[in-house]
């Protein structure tokens, strides 16, 4: 089948299956390999996009869902020159990742979640995180990071 | 930041900058021209012959380019998987350790154990191919438990295996032991089960194997803890290629946690594969492949016992274990039950004997292996539940009853009766200030407020001691090591004066871009920015041991400290002949090279730019270039210890465990990054809160099926069943390390468990609970209470 959309502002054509899922499209076919997948249960939230301004599972979705729309991925979230997303900024100021797989994933959930609530209490946070498996912080320092990125976000906007 | 940032700072990571981006390169991410994609067909029975593996159908099927099974492994003299640490048994005969073909060859002993491996255009083809292979499979009778496997008439896993026993190991003073039971006031015991485990890095496994027929070289990715080692295993005992014609490079690994410390039969079938069919070849876990073929761990059945005087005072302990070693023996396997548990049951008290008896015991379920922590968490578990039931029993309250015990500062270094000697530490000192932090003296009003809202809270402690900072190769070749277990670093000063560190450990989480930055930031006066660590290629980086055992910083940020020391030594001769002066004279300081007592000085900078530019330099004694490298083998383990409190609450109408407060203070001895080591104590505390109370590999009795075998099913802590941790450092700086660190990798691990579970056991004191095992899951806890309260009711 053939597809297009936006990705992280450009457009792109593609072909694909039917059965293609957007985490293999996107990593496989357009080589963009900061959408991780982790687990093949949709639990772990590694692979989360945002499709048409709300985060997915990119693993649970099917690439042609995609048709006309608008994905943005991690890449997708610094400015051209380099420079971080609020949200980006603050996990790196607060620690907020160690080995770095669940991280693009905690990102496009963590903008999502400022998006419906931009002053998110810890416990909205840590809800909110239910979808996204980290091994290595114990979720402490991405709560925090969350946090101020979240404040970042406000003022920036 | 163009400046200096040294010991003791918080500079945030180097390492964030491509992951914060999706910038990373983990070994699923890359492509290699003309790549192939391999999958594994896997045993779906636990014990089997393999009667027939006929793989034609899936040959011809589209896109596929080889399938490859066990029988053309052997023909092509492939070997089996080697142990890196061998033990011997009492009777001082070796373990028996058993052929470990990378494909099943004539049995599958476990499910998952892989059957055929087929390599297509695309995973798709790979994976339909796979599902075409016809196995005649004859099964057999499978046993998953220890104890079970030791039961006469139990299913043999090997046929020349007696009773299923790789290996009776004891250690300790048995007759001393005996002579002080029987002087005893009282004796504590009891019988636990350390849960088995499935570590979960969140990265699956992967690998690709890649053969160029121009040179004869092996290039293999892996998502590896520890690339040369693979290197050396895989090159020398499996594939028999040569090290020089093997280059094994882990790029950024998303987490380890043990995991991947060992070598994996992937490994070998993609390497091998690709030499065969001249294209590269690559394979990607699966989670729930990962969960049937990465290395579990834990998984012990213990009784133990403590012998304790009429003042409560510790006077012998006696235990025996029953460890799982699964199918097969992983590569360290057999060391982890024996070597890191026993000599660490003296935990940080005094216990004047010591006598521990494990069995290593093979089982029809995937290996078992190191996993955070790696049997110093049993054994602590081990340790912390007697000295509570002593406690208990004796009516002493628990905390007292741990100071009469400890070891006090005064007394280190100390030797226990089980091997090790602790260098320096302060157990008191950390169990004082987690009592003061974690408001013990509050508690009982905390309980009575949650018991008036109907929930019991209970209130635990654990104190730990560990041993890190693998190891001393002489102790540890001793124990049965077939390996060195020092460590490499090299610093390579360009003529700019900026500086690239070559370091043999890996870095996959733990921050070393950052950490080992600042070391050498420190000592060379370099700034922090002009630093860059390269780690995980064996064609980049000399040699090295890996990453595990929180020995990364202790052993190779020693190595690191002596390569820079180094590289100051041939500075300060560098600047001796220009400043003309005798190398005595010459100090370096603040980045400077100087006269004593005098302002003539070059800069670092300076002294780097003329060794590779030597117009002024002493050529006749001294080789131009600045580049240094240091191997470093430790003397001893390093001994990182603390005191952890946890505060919990229990539900009784659904027997949901709440973790309301949980606090640590731990000793790593010297901190070079406070921030990082606060993270490694975060998620170390994190996956032993995992273990109390969620995480159980489970596995089907009679069937051998693992029913744990996705995240749907293991359930791994999330983020709103995780308290805020509040931590504290309390550090004495080793005696022995260069700068005085300990390790903290593993920390978090070893000390939560039993202090979670120790508030759960003090939670239900009310229904006469004295043991709970772990997980204590809503459905456990709820029996509990239910069984306990018709007991009390009965009575």
């Amino acid at each position: 089948m053939e597809i297009g959309f936006t990705l992280n502002g450009r457009h792109v054509e593609v072909s694909c299956k039917p059965s293609t899922l957007l985490s293999d499209l996107i990593r496989e076919q357009l080589s963009l390999t900061g959408t991780h997948v982790g687990c093949d249960t949709s639990q772990c939230g590694a692979c989360v996009v945002h499709l048409n301004g709300d985060s997915v599972k990119s693993c649970t979705v099917l690439a042609v869902a995609a048709d006309d729309g608008e994905v943005r991925t991690v890449e997708g979230l610094c400015a051209v020159d380099g420079t971080l997303h609020p949200m980006q900024q603050a996990f790196h100021e607060n620690h907020g990742l160690q080995c770095g797989f669940c991280t693009p994933g905690m990102l496009m959930s963590a903008i999502d979640l400022v998006k419906h609530i931009p002053d998110p209490t810890e416990a909205e946070i840590r809800e909110w995180l239910e979808g996204n498996i980290c091994r290595c912080t114990g979720y402490q320092n991405i709560v925090k990071s969350i946090i101020a990125g979240a404040a970042a976000m406000r003022t920036a906007s | 930041m163009s400046e200096v940032i040294g010991i003791g700072a918080s500079p945030k990571r180097k390492e964030d900058a491509r992951f914060v981006r999706g910038r990373g390169t983990y070994v699923a991410d890359i492509k290699r021209p003309d790549m192939l994609v391999g999958a594994f067909l896997r045993s779906p029975h636990a014990h089997a012959y393999l009667k027939s593996v006929d793989v034609s159908d899936a040959l011809a099927a589209p896109g596929v380019v080889a399938v490859y099974t066990g029988e053309d492994l052997k023909k092509d003299n492939v070997g089996g998987l080697p142990v890196g640490w061998g033990i011997s048994g009492k009777d001082g005969n070796p373990m028996k350790e058993p052929p470990h073909p990378p494909i099943a060859v004539g049995k599958v002993r476990y499910v998952g154990d892989a059957v055929a491996f087929v390599v297509a255009e695309t995973t798709d083809q790979a994976e339909a191919a796979a599902e075409l292979i016809r196995v005649d499979y004859d099964v057999l009778p499978a046993v998953v438990g220890v104890v079970d496997a030791l039961r006469a008439g139990a299913p043999a896993v090997y046929d020349d295996i007696e009773d299923n026993l790789c290996c009776d190991w004891d250690l300790g003073d048995a007759a001393a032991v005996e002579a002080a039971f029987r002087e005893a006031a009282h004796v504590a015991s009891v019988e636990l089960v350390n849960n088995r485990l499935i570590g979960n890095p969140l990265e699956p496994r992967a690998a690709i194997g890649e053969y160029n027929f121009a040179t004869g070289q092996y290039t293999l990715w892996t998502t590896s803890q520890f690339p040369h080692v693979v290197r050396l295993l895989m090159g020398e005992f499996v594939l028999h290629i040569p090290q020089h014609k093997l280059r094994v490079v882990a790029p950024d690994v998303g987490g380890g946690f043990g995991v991947k410390q060992f070598h994996y039969a992937e490994e070998a079938i993609v390497t091998w594969a690709a030499g065969k069919l001249g294209r590269p070849v690559k394979w990607v876990a699966r989670r729930s492949e990962g969960f049937i073929s990465d290395a579990h761990g834990r998984d012990h059945v213990t009784e133990a016992e403590l012998a304790v005087d009429e003042n409560g005072k510790f006077l012998a302990m006696r235990v025996k274990t029953l460890a799982n070693m699964g199918a097969y023996l992983s590569t360290f396997g057999p060391n982890i039950p024996t070597n890191l548990y026993a000599p660490l049951l003296s935990g940080v008290y005094r216990i004047p004997a010591i006598y521990c008896e494990v069995k290593c015991v093979f089982t029809n379920t995937v290996p078992v292996d190191a996993y955070r922590g790696a049997g110093r968490p049993e054994a602590t578990f081990v340790v912390e539940r007697l000295v509570d039931l002593a406690a208990r029993e004796m009516g002493i309250d628990k905390i007292d009853i741990r100071r009469r015990n400890m070891i006090p500062k005064e007394a280190y270094p100390y030797q226990t009766p089980v091997i090790v000697e602790y260098d320096s530490g302060d157990p008191m000192g950390c169990l004082d200030r987690a009592e003061e932090l974690a408001d013990v003296a509050g508690f009982e009003a905390r309980r009575a407020e949650a018991a008036a809202r109907g929930k019991f809270r209970g209130l635990g402690v654990s104190t730990y001691v560990e041993a890190c900072g693998l190891a001393p190769s002489r102790l540890a070749i001793g124990l049965g090591a077939r390996s060195g277990l020092y460590e490499s670093a090299t610093v390579r000063v360009h003529p700019s004066g900026a500086v690239t560190v070559l370091i043999g450990t890996h870095n996959h989480g733990q921050g070393h871009e950052t950490t080992f930055a600042q070391i050498v930031s420190q000592q060379l006066g370099v700034p922090f920015q002009d630093i860059d660590i390269v780690f995980g290629d064996t064609d980049r980086v000399q040699h090295g041991l890996g990453t595990y055992g929180s020995r990364s910083l202790v052993v190779g940020g020693a190595a690191l400290s002596r390569a820079g020391d180094k590289v100051i030594l041939k500075g300060r001769k560098i600047a001796a002949h220009q400043l003309e002066a005798s190398v005595d004279d010459i100090i370096f300081e603040n980045g400077e090279f100087s006269v004593a007592g005098t302002d003539r000085k070059k800069t670092f900078k300076e002294i780097a730019g003329s060794a590779y530019v030597p117009g002024n330099y002493p050529l006749e004694t001294l080789e131009p270039g600045l580049e240094e490298q240091a191997y470093y083998d430790p003397i001893n383990f390093t001994y990182p210890g603390g005191a952890h409190f946890a505060e919990i609450e229990i539900d009784p109408d659904t027997g949901i465990v709440t973790l309301e407060r949980y606090t640590a203070v731990d000793d790593v001895g010297t901190i070079i990054n406070p921030m990082i080591v606060e993270g490694q104590l975060h998620g170390g505390i994190v996956q032993g809160i995992g273990q109390a109370l969620f995480e159980h590999g489970v596995y089907d009795q009679s069937s051998g099926q693992l029913l744990s075998g996705s995240f749907m099913d293991y359930c791994m802590p999330r983020a709103d069943n995780m308290p805020q941790i509040v931590l504290e450092p309390h550090s004495t700086p080793c005696a022995h390390t260069p700068m005085g660190v300990k390790g903290c990798g593993e920390c978090g691990t070893i000390g939560s468990p039993a202090a979670v579970m120790s508030a759960v056991v003090d939670a239900l004191k009310p229904l006469g609970v004295s043991h709970v095992d772990m997980p204590a899951t809503p459905n456990h806890i709820w029996n509990i209470i239910r069984n306990s309260r018709a007991q009390i009711a009965a009575e």
